[in-house]
């Protein structure tokens, strides 16, 4: 049915139907399944992102590793002290989105959005707007429709994987699905949803995985945080009109180029970047020195 | 297109902490465990690439033995698989291989229960989508465009009629399909990729006809 962002958004001006419901459309068919099925299955996924977004906001989880945890709880408490200097909404998705990632790397229950790693941008985006947007249930479900949409045009063009495409692959994916989402619930058009991609792809081009102790903690965390921020901003730009001067699709490909040359050092072998740092690599050295003396116990 | 569902990009639900190191290493361990047909005595677990050098931080050993415990992505339980392979008898070696392979998230499994050994390679590719790409040193050729169905069955006539039979009468189209066996009579493979979704229940029916062993599905 659509290939590239350009095509899905053709669709939508030929069927006069939101990104998300080409979406269903699609899925119906590629698989045979009902509507029913395939709504609810989704429905099953945003409680799954909403429960975890709660446990992270309320509990404080802590890391094996014990290297994160608890900064949703801060984040959320200087929230409510109404001292936010990047508004309420922004830093609201901030907090969820670092949550979700928290209790990911805990190794809670999470909904992956299009990896684990980058699970939180998605979630985060959602939740941290909903009081702004007030969406009903379906329209929630129908922001992952949009979501995935974009994930899947990317998935196919570039990569969502940080092994293969860097973390531009994944907290990169993250952010334009989450842009993309945020348009439509917020009543803009899918061209303004594309450009939305387009503007929050750009912005995370060339971003390496270069995680701490081969963990998905540092930086993935901070980095979903960034991405929540990133995708309602680049939303807002597509609303008030602004356009990408390269389309969308030509962002992708630059994206699976950028990702095939990478260096191997940048992506997922936490061999380069913040892992080899001297401070990286201490606390791989403390990390897996105390898990292989709590194993010698055993 | 590698990704065709919706839910290959917002999905899995699983524990964390990686979709690709975790979810999709508790996937190649959950197909190998069902090809197999049985909690294995011992398994080899080779790591190349990223799966080599950041499988503990990610949790990929306790996923991969998760899986070969017939755990889901999103089992609690697979926290604790390390433990539970111990109590279940199941012993493990893990090896870091050197050697660069065309994916970076590849691993290569060696199952024995007594004389019987299965060996298996996986690659994780991303959003936890996994492919399978060896089978008992047969290089499969699936596209990783479809769901993919495979079969170890008695080498007799017959046993790829009655497979491509049921999947007919549920509707399935078989894209690509390849045989294999080593010795005449005895076990052989079958590996089916499909148009169509194949469910637990038609695995299920296939798993219950006549010449065959064990059945596992990939989506």
């Amino acid at each position: 049915m659509f290939k590239t962002i350009s095509e899905l958004i053709d669709i939508t001006k030929a069927k006069k139907l939101p990104i998300s419901e080409v979406m269903i459309l699609k899925e119906i068919d590629e698989t045979g399944r009902s509507r029913e099925t395939i709504v609810r299955q989704m429905e099953n996924n945003l409680e799954v992102m909403q429960a975890a977004v709660d446990r992270g906001i309320n509990e404080a989880v802590e890391s094996h590793s014990g290297l994160t945890g608890g900064d949703a709880v801060l984040i959320n408490n200087y929230l409510r002290s109404g001292q936010a200097l990047s508004g309420d909404f922004l830093l609201n998705a901030v907090s969820m989105a670092v949550a979700t990632n928290e209790v990911n790397a805990a190794m809670g229950t999470i909904c992956a959005t299009p990896t684990a790693g980058s699970a939180g941008v998605v979630p985060g985006v959602l939740f941290g707007m909903k009081d702004k947007l007030k969406p009903t249930k379906e329209q929630m479900v129908r922001f992952l429709f949009t979501a995935g949409a974009v994930g899947y045009v990317i998935a196919n063009n570039a990569s969502i994987s940080g092994a293969a495409g860097g973390c531009q692959a994944e907290v990169g994916s993250a952010t334009g699905m989450a842009a993309a989402a945020l348009v439509e619930m917020a009543g803009g058009t899918p061209e303004q949803a594309g450009e939305a991609v387009a503007m929050a792809l750009k912005n995370t081009l060339g971003l390496i995985c270069d995680p701490v102790a081969g963990l998905v903690e540092v930086p993935c965390i901070k980095r979903n945080a960034m991405g929540a921020s990133l995708a309602i901003v680049s939303a807002d730009m597509a609303l008030a009109g602004v356009k990408s001067r390269i389309p969308c699709d030509e962002v992708i490909s630059a994206m699976h180029e950028v990702g095939q040359r990478m260096p191997k050092a940048f992506k997922e072998t936490a061999e380069g970047g913040l892992a080899a740092t001297p401070t990286g690599k201490l606390l791989q050295d403390k990390i897996f020195f105390s898990t292989s003396s709590q194993k010698s116990r055993l | 297109m590698k990704f065709r569902s919706v839910f290959d990009i917002i999905g899995p639900v699983m524990i964390g902490p990686s979709s690709s190191h975790t979810a999709g290493a508790a996937r190649i361990g959950r197909v190998a465990r069902q090809l197999f047909g049985k909690q294995p005595e011992h398994v080899d677990i080779h790591l190349y690439g990223s799966f080599a050098k950041t499988y503990k931080g990610h949790g990929t050993d306790v996923a991969l033995v998760g899986g070969l415990l017939d755990y889901d992505t999103f089992d609690e339980r697979i926290v604790q698989a390390l433990d539970d392979a111990e109590q279940a008898g199941l012993s493990l070696a893990f090896y870091e291989e050197e050697e660069e392979l065309e994916h970076p998230n590849t691993v290569r499994l060696v199952l024995r229960s007594g004389v019987e050994e299965m060996k298996i390679t996986g690659v994780s590719i991303g959003g936890g989508k996994v492919e399978i790409i060896e089978l008992n040193d047969y290089d499969l050729k699936l596209s990783g465009n479809g769901p993919a169905l495979f079969i170890l069955h008695h080498d007799r006539y017959g046993a790829v009629a009655t497979v491509a039979g049921v999947l007919a009468k549920h509707e399935i189209n078989i894209s690509y399909m390849e045989v294999s066996r080593k010795v005449r009579g005895q076990t052989a493979l079958m590996v089916i990729e499909t148009d169509q979704s194949i469910t637990p229940e038609i695995a299920k029916e296939i798993s219950g006809l006549p010449h065959m062993f064990n059945v596992a599905t990939l989506d």
